[in-house]
């Protein structure tokens, strides 16, 4: 694997990062390089299938994480690549056409994140949620359990105890 | 067919309805054009009456105990729950001894089990299948989820109270519950449907406008009639 970031290093910008087991590697790449790097580890490396696209909101910094899980089975490792793109009105390279199974990974970010893929089948149609009207579930910013409460009519009565607080409540009454 | 409930375009949300739903026109065999809208064609949009007891007590007591032995379910499971049903109908535990017998289709069924969680793609599906069962009908909600949310209490897509939706008859607590817990519940059903108190297709009814209002709040793209039979 190290011979293969080595090779990969100089033409797509690849910062590669240690194992996390013998059979899974991480890396990052440039995110307009993305589509280029993950055509030449198919076509050329044997990384034939896409296990997962997922999406990681890191609101401190302004980016979107995608994480692209590749797989090779004839030495069976796993190889994630990483990219980062900003947050905002962001857009991103849909590659469905190197799989065809990633416009459903790609619909479900649309519709979780806001991420755009242009060009993407059906990245436009609601998916899970049908009708959505507020802004992307899965963002950060947005608060869930005050939606719910507004939404859903809360059953009153519920109450949950913060058990540090409780236990002190009870041990020590008098603090 | 009355037609208070006539569905304006604006009402029902037009850039939702699904493509067989849109109205269309069509050329029949000798030319002439027919213009068809499924949503005031194709559904009945008579709202649901209110089927008092019979006046015979003897006769209402006779007719409740023939409801209560044959509780026909639907097979439309939702949420985790649906895995305790198949075991119920399985030899071990045997529902059919009960006279619980699964069915494929709302036209035939008197139960609906909500079996857990509902998500509102899920809850529209679930009121269209249970505005299609036939009266009598009762629902059983299932585990904790159904109750005040259960674990998903603040989830962005999951209903928290499923009585402010459909009526329920009977709630079989638990996360998730055993199927012994789900016979004793058809057991519960059973008495309060003989007693008469298993009233929930008449509370619907009666409280038409309350439970729609509850189901357009969350289910935004309404793309159907307002009761589909």
């Amino acid at each position: 694997m190290n011979q293969l970031f080595k090779r990969l290093e100089d033409s797509f910008g690849l910062t590669a990062e240690s194992p996390r087991k013998p059979d899974q590697y991480f890396c990052t790449v440039d995110a307009n390089k993305l589509v280029a790097c993950i055509t030449h580890l198919r076509d050329n490396e044997g990384f034939t299938i896409l296990t997962l696209l997922t999406a990681v909101d890191w609101i401190e910094d302004g980016k979107f994480q995608l994480t692209y899980l590749l797989n090779n089975p004839a030495t069976k490792t796993d190889l994630g690549v990483r990219i980062f793109i900003e947050r905002d009105n962001t857009s991103m390279q849909s590659i469905h056409h190197l799989w065809g199974h990633a416009a459903t990974f790609q619909r479900e970010l649309k519709e979780m994140f806001g991420i755009d893929f242009p060009g993407s089948p059906r990245v436009d149609e609601p998916f899970l949620l049908e009708g959505w009207d507020d802004i992307p579930p899965m963002r950060r910013e947005f608060d869930t359990k005050k939606y719910a409460e507004e939404t859903y009519f809360p059953r009153p009565g519920r109450e949950t105890n913060d058990p540090a607080q409780y236990m002190k409540q009870k041990l020590y009454p008098d603090e | 067919m009355n037609n208070t409930h006539d569905h304006n375009p604006e009402k029902t949300h037009q850039k939702f309805l699904a493509p067989e739903n849109m109205p269309r026109t069509v050329i029949g065999p000798d030319g002439e054009e027919i213009h068809i809208d499924p949503l005031n064609d194709y559904f009945c949009s008579e709202r649901p009456k209110v089927h008092e007891p019979a006046n015979n007590k003897i006769i209402e007591k006779f007719m409740n105990w023939a409801r209560a032995e044959s509780l026909w379910v639907l097979g439309f499971g939702t949420g985790c729950g649906s895995i305790e049903i198949p075991p119920l109908l399985s030899p071990r535990f045997d529902a059919f001894r009960y006279g619980v017998a699964m069915r494929p289709t709302p036209r035939q069924s008197s139960v609906l089990i909500i079996s857990g969680y509902l998500a509102v793609k899920t809850l529209k599906r679930a009121i269209r299948s249970y505005e299609q069962m036939q009266n009598p009908k009762f629902v059983i909600a299932l585990g904790s989820c159904t109750i005040n949310g259960g674990m998903y209490w603040d989830s962005y897509n999951t209903i928290n109270r499923l009585d402010h939706y459909l009526p329920v008859d009977i709630y079989i607590a638990g996360c998730m519950p055993r199927p012994e817990a789900i016979l004793a519940g058809f057991d519960q059903l059973k008495k309060r449907i003989k007693e008469g108190r298993a009233e929930g297709a008449n509370e619907y009814a009666r409280n038409f406008d309350w439970y729609k209002s509850n189901q357009k709040k969350i289910i935004k793209d309404w793309n159907m009639p307002d009761y589909n039979w």
